[in-house]
């Protein structure tokens, strides 16, 4: 009965990995649910503040903020957006794989690059493959704060005025549906003006202090860090996506195998019963 | 012009939630240089804010309602107003501080990395983790014919 034990044994190992995948498969999809929920409160900051910036903007056409104004492009910051563990697909894999695709272009026109890495995974990836880091930051658990995110947008935000960079990018995973996660490069910096804010009034505002620009300056960087929050919180919805995907195909693939087990499992035992009873009518034979 | 309406449009948001959306009578709000009342039919207004209250007197018996933000910007318009509040303390030294935090971790986190990217290792290694899941998922399919 050996070779049956042994497959019992391994049944049992299987399903007890089993239960661990189903259960991180169950704990992804909620937390998936409540990154999303935290992607749709984020919304109408957004929205609000382009408005905003809208108004400001047209009330003060003269002015043009660096950050609005387009220069000749001859370094580019990429702020690489990536999840602090593994177990969801190629989730990473893909995002790394079409952000380097990109950097590879502007390395091609001879633009100099800079990176701001979010996540452990890019990190080590980075770490292997070298590039020139200007900040990092990691470990921002399931709910970030903007808090968390303040310091590396204020260093790519420098980076930009000091002329260190012309241009900044954020590579992110976009949450198309449960299913499917597209790895993106969305331009921030220069702002791509928004052709949706329609605006219908100008107003002549008063300003507290009396100086628009440096309004304007504080809601630009606002702006921005509510972008890469944004970013932030959905790729965090993105990676719990994948892991449940991947999670629920590992329990799936353990049933498969489960029953491939139990079907040798059953020959074993069959196996065996049938030559002890070859042995004993042998000996009744003998007799 | 008579000024028939008596209230006026609120919307409080932080980068990380919607925290009050409604029809207020009147706004209390403590901007950056000094205390501001806006009734309807306000001027247009953009000021930023001190960390501080925000007192709303709703129509409905002249109930008050108070948020407490951590700063940010007040918008006025006739009869629309709008807070970006903003979710921790903002002030120049601390962004600062944390900008410092940022760029050490990195420097930490990536001592031993060279300043130019290879991408010859890179495309490799990521041809090989995509590689390894399909052939993961080829395998699947063939389990199951």
């Amino acid at each position: 009965m050996t070779v049956a034990k042994e497959v019992r044994t391994k049944i049992r190992s299987i399903k007890n990995t089993q239960k661990i995948t189903r259960a991180m498969g169950m704990v992804a999809a909620s937390k998936m649910r409540k990154a999303q929920d935290r992607m749709r409160r984020a919304q109408p900051y957004a929205r609000k503040i382009l408005q905003v910036i809208g108004h400001l903007a047209k009330g003060h056409p003269e002015y043009r903020h660096p950050y609005l104004q387009e220069r000749e492009i001859k370094r580019v910051g990429f702020i690489v957006v990536t999840t602090d563990r593994g177990l969801c697909g190629g989730l990473n894999s893909n995002l790394l794989k079409h952000s380097l695709q990109q950097i590879k272009q502007w390395k091609d026109k001879g633009a100099e690059i800079s990176l701001c890495l979010v996540g452990t995974k890019g990190e080590n990836f980075f770490k292997r493959i070298g590039g020139r880091v200007l900040a990092h930051a990691d470990h921002l658990g399931d709910a970030p704060k903007l808090a968390d995110l303040v310091g590396i947008v204020k260093v790519m935000l420098s980076a930009y005025t000091d002329n260190q960079i012309d241009a900044l990018f954020l590579c992110s995973n976009e949450f198309v549906n449960t299913m499917r996660q597209e790895p993106t490069v969305q331009q921030m910096l220069p702002i791509v003006p928004s052709t949706e804010v329609q605006l219908e009034h100008y107003w002549d505002y008063i300003y507290e202090p009396d100086n628009a620009k440096e309004l304007l300056d504080i809601l630009l960087s606002r702006y921005i860090e509510s972008q890469l929050y944004r970013g932030v919180i959905e790729n965090i919805a993105c990676e719990q996506a994948a892991r449940m995907i991947a999670m629920n195909n590992a329990t799936d693939n353990a049933d498969e195998l489960i029953n491939d087990l139990q079907l040798v499992y059953h020959k074993a035992r069959q196996a065996a019963i049938t030559r002890e009873l070859t042995e004993i009518v042998a000996g009744a034979a003998v007799v | 012009m008579v000024n028939t309406r008596v209230t006026l449009r609120l919307d409080i948001v932080s980068a990380e939630e919607a925290i009050f959306s409604g029809e207020v009578e009147m706004v209390f709000a403590t901007g950056i240089m000094g205390e501001l009342g806006i009734a309807p039919g306000h001027a247009p207004l953009i000021t930023a804010l001190k960390p501080g209250d925000i007192r709303v007197i709703l129509p409905d018996a002249k109930k008050e309602e108070v948020f407490y933000v951590k700063g940010g910007m007040l918008e006025v318009q006739p009869f629309v107003v709008t807070v970006l509040a903003d979710t921790v303390v903002r002030a120049h030294d601390i962004d600062e501080a944390a900008a410092l935090e940022a760029k050490a971790r990195a420097e930490q986190a990536l001592a031993s990395t060279a300043s130019e990217i290879d991408f010859a290792k890179a495309s490799a290694e990521l041809a090989e983790a995509i590689a390894q899941i399909r052939a993961v998922q080829r395998m699947k399919k063939q389990l199951k014919q």
